[in-house]
């Protein structure tokens, strides 16, 4: 009932600062348009700063503007005694239409709605009612709403819905500006430095403040003199003794009452005038509400748990329905074992969820983890998940960095590699070995990953461009990019041969450049090589380019001749176990323009000593290798041509490959035989 | 009788006032239909004798209205107290979902209160109940007669509540003690018919 509004809590008398800005704005936006914004408005504020002001002035404002507006303001007592006199009198109903029709309905003190289901479930009818019939409501508590002891959860939830503000402490100049308005309202006057000396005192709230104020301007009646900002705080502070006159404190207090909140009950006071006092009723209305209040606690009590078990779980974002259809049910089944067959199935949803986000994050945000009836969904999904992140492949074994011969030339790539071998992430990355065919990229790159793997708990990725472009093409036939992307994105290193082969693979280089930026972000080595030199590299999309030219380029030239001799004497060594200078001199010799190309003429070398069952030497690997001395190859007896071989003719273009050209019978021989 | 009807949405109470006759049973019912508001009670059915005994019993049923969403109804009933409607008192215990037992206060009763209790006990054994199942309290009325005339509540307590249930002192002609006796009972039965309920 707005005649209970405080005349001087207004919000001209409201002294608006940082502390209280947020809550003001509200409030006076919800004074001008009642139960079209904040709806319902919440504040929140320790003891003395100014709630019931708010909640008055609110009154006042929406009065001013509409005077045909009908505000209630009523404490959480006032409500409560009313409510139970009304409902002893049979006239509940009557009650509930009288508060839930107040245009604007100002509710003080709800902190004490604190282990009262019975007016928590009032609250939330009336709040539901006023909300749907836009009229507003506007609460004031000392705590938050989540902080009030046993709030039903249903009621925090509609709190949240509409404005939860708070009201801090006021900051230093709010305080001098409340005192300095106070003061002039009470017609004292003092010098400023008194007034930001006392606003400097640590007091908790307003009230106190204006309590101090109180005694300041007491004390300067009574001494008739100006106090000193000294005097004021000293005072203030107990130092000082009172002066000898009693301080007519109460009787300044009285002339100028402090805005204190109204403690009329006329609220209770009018409902219980309208109500018989009957002791009869009165004696049915509290037999009726110990009933009411048993049966809602024992004959409902299961429904209560199954209540209690929805709101708690559909607060946590999982659906309900099957607890909800279990309140449809009459007699339902054993409640105890749903409700723990639901909080199974929750638990290992969670437990899901956990695994899919460490698998994939952008599945575990999928419904199916938040529906208990859906766990085999969400089994199955995060299945499909572990598939999908099975590790990337691997560098294969067979190349190890430290069979790796370092020359002149290589030199700088190889140190290179092992120092990203030794500090992954951190010296070059992305790392990128440039060079022609056959040089030992690839060793290189296998040979890095080979170190990278042996770090305890890596993953490294390590293949080639193509096989990265044909998984994605599966993946995304397959509506598993998620998994597949997963499955990079947790290699701790990330080695790609030949990213040339990317060229005109606008997806792929999409994907990698998303991928390179993630595992650059976290420090991930990422190695590449490349058949081309950058610079010549066409079809790259120039954001995936630039990255790459961002990181160390080094180059692998051609083997030189330490390198071939190295090579080809390790060869030996390694299949044969055999040393022969010469012959590894010799093949060293040949002019090969690749590693690859040199293990070749080993190979032909070794196969040919092997037919011939001897020991391969140099002689045999030139005469393998450069032909017999004085022999010219035999002509094809069975073509006999003008030397012009048609392409068309579909004969064989390699000589190497012709029989007839073989340097040895023994070779002929066998193929014939095979 | 159901007392729980979860497809009707409806809770039932039959609650009887049982004890020797002219203990105040009917004064109880009496008292409590005074009480309630017009439009929350039904017509209070009773059948006396030409000497104002109760000959079949007293019946008052009372609407609660709704009660998380349940029509709530009570029933209460009265047996005649005389020993020789034995048969009538055995009806109305059927099915009955509290007893209140309404013991006469005066000292020169006790004899009558005690058989009547061994009563209800067979009446109740009879029809399969035992008495330690059954919601259960004790009203000593009439404790407003002078002290000397009556045993006090803790000595009737001695005497007859040798189960140690809930007991509660009464003047049923004014009022004083019938609805904490109703209340007692109500709240046992309530909770019976919550333990019996779906968990």
């Amino acid at each position: 009932m707005s005649d209970r509004l405080h005349p001087y809590f207004r919000f001209d008398s409201l002294v608006v600062g940082a502390a209280n800005r947020l809550a003001a704005t509200a409030a006076r936006s919800v004074a001008e348009s009642p139960g079209a914004g904040y709806n319902p408005l919440f504040v929140y504020a320790d003891p003395g700063l100014g709630k019931t002001h708010l909640l008055m002035a609110i009154g006042h404002l929406a009065l001013e503007i509409n005077p045909n507006l009908r505000v209630e303001y009523l404490t959480l007592d006032d409500f409560v005694e009313a409510f139970h006199t009304a409902l002893a009198a049979g006239q509940g109903d009557a009650y509930r239409r009288h508060v839930g029709e107040a245009d604007l309905l100002l509710l003080d003190d709800v902190q004490f709605l604190a282990h009262r289901r019975e007016m928590q479930a009032e609250l939330i009818r009336l709040t539901d009612y006023m909300q749907t019939e836009e009229r507003q409501i506007v609460l004031a508590s000392d705590r938050p709403p989540a902080e009030i002891e046993a709030l039903d959860d249903r009621l925090i939830r509609r709190f949240a819905g509409g404005l939860v503000v708070d009201i801090a402490a006021p900051d230093f100049e709010t305080r001098a500006a409340i005192l300095s308005r106070r003061a002039r309202e009470r017609k004292a006057t003092f010098d400023r430095d008194v007034v930001d000396a006392v606003a400097g005192l640590p007091f908790n709230n307003v009230r106190e403040l204006i309590g101090a104020l109180n005694r300041l301007i007491a004390l300067q009646a009574v001494e008739e003199t100006p106090l000193g900002a000294m005097e004021a705080v000293a005072f203030l502070q107990g130092e000082k003794d009172p002066p000898t006159h009693d301080l007519p404190v109460p009787v300044v207090v009285a002339a100028s009452p402090p805005p204190e909140v109204p403690v009329s009950v006329e609220a209770a006071a009018d409902v219980r005038s309208a109500t018989s006092d009957e002791a009869a009723a009165d004696e049915f209305g509290s037999f009726l509400s110990e009933v009411a209040a048993t049966v809602s606690h024992q004959v409902e009590s299961w429904r209560s748990r199954v209540a209690e078990h929805i709101l708690r779980w559909e607060g946590q974002g999982y659906r309900t329905a099957r607890l909800e259809a279990l309140l449809e049910e009459d007699v339902p089944a054993d409640i105890d074992v749903v409700l723990e067959a639901y909080q199974r199935d929750i638990d290992r949803l969670q437990e899901l969820a956990s695994e899919a986000e460490a698998l994939a994050s952008d599945i575990a945000g999928s419904a199916v983890f938040r529906d208990p009836d859906q766990v085999a969904a969400a089994e199955d999904l995060v299945a499909r998940a572990q598939e999908g992140v099975t590790s990337p492949p691997g560098p294969s074994p067979l190349w190890q960095l430290e069979d790796l011969v370092e020359s002149g030339g290589n030199r700088v790539a190889l140190r290179s590699a092992s120092a990203v071998a030794q500090d992954p992430g951190v010296r070059y990355n992305p790392l990128v070995i440039v060079g022609g065919s056959g040089r030992g990229k690839t060793h290189l790159l296998h040979g890095i990953g080979n170190v990278l793997a042996a770090r305890e708990g890596a993953v490294v990725a390590c293949l080639d461009a193509a096989d990265f472009t044909s998984q994605l093409i599966d993946a995304l036939e397959q509506e598993r990019v998620a998994q597949w992307r997963t499955r990079y994105q947790r290699a701790t290193a990330l080695l790609i041969d030949d990213v040339n082969l990317l060229a005109g693979k606008e997806r792929t280089q999409e994907e990698l450049y998303i991928l390179f930026n993630k595992l650059q972000a976290d420090d991930r080595q990422m190695v590449f090589t490349s058949a081309v030199p950058l610079a010549e590299l066409t079809g790259i999309e120039p954001r995936l380019l630039t990255r790459l030219e961002g990181g160390l380029v080094v180059e692998l030239p051609a083997p030189e001749r330490d390198i071939r001799l190295a090579v080809a004497d390790r060869l030996l060594r390694a299949k044969l176990d055999l040393e022969d200078d010469e012959l590894a001199a010799y093949l060293a010799s040949r002019p090969v323009e690749s590693v690859r190309s040199l293990h070749g003429l080993v190979q032909r070398v070794l196969t040919a000593a092997e037919v011939q069952n001897t020991t391969p030497t140099a002689a045999l690997a030139r005469e393998v290798l450069e032909g017999p001395p004085g022999r010219r190859p035999a002509r094809p007896r069975r073509v006999r041509s003008s030397g012009i071989v048609p392409p068309t003719a579909g004969g064989p273009r390699s000589h190497e490959k012709m029989v007839w050209t073989w340097p040895d019978a023994g070779d002929r021989v066998i193929e014939e035989w095979r | 009788m159901s007392l729980v009807n979860f497809t009707a949405r409806e809770i039932t109470c039959k609650i009887v006032y049982y004890g020797p006759g002219r203990s105040g049973k009917t004064s109880n019912l009496q008292y409590i239909y005074g009480r309630v508001p017009q439009d929350r009670r039904g017509k209070m059915v009773s059948l006396a004798t030409a000497s104002d005994r109760t000959l079949f019993f007293d019946f008052l049923p009372i609407d609660l209205g709704s009660i998380s969403g349940f029509t709530t109804k009570f029933q209460l009933y009265t047996v005649p107290g005389q020993v020789y409607y034995n048969a009538t008192r055995k009806l109305v215990l059927q099915g009955a979902d509290g007893v209140v037992f309404v013991a006469d206060s005066q000292a020169r009763r006790f004899d009558e209160n005690m058989e009547s209790l061994q009563n209800l006990q067979e009446n109740l054994l009879a029809e399969g109940t035992d008495i330690r199942d059954m919601p259960l309290v004790y009203q000593y009325n009439k404790q407003d007669l002078p002290a000397d005339l009556i045993m006090s509540p803790s000595e009737l307590d001695d005497a007859l509540n040798f189960r140690s249930v809930r007991s509660f002192s009464s003047d049923c002609l004014h009022g004083s003690g019938v609805f904490e006796t109703l209340k007692g009972v109500s709240e046992l039965v309530l909770q019976k018919l919550a333990a019996g309920a779906p968990a």
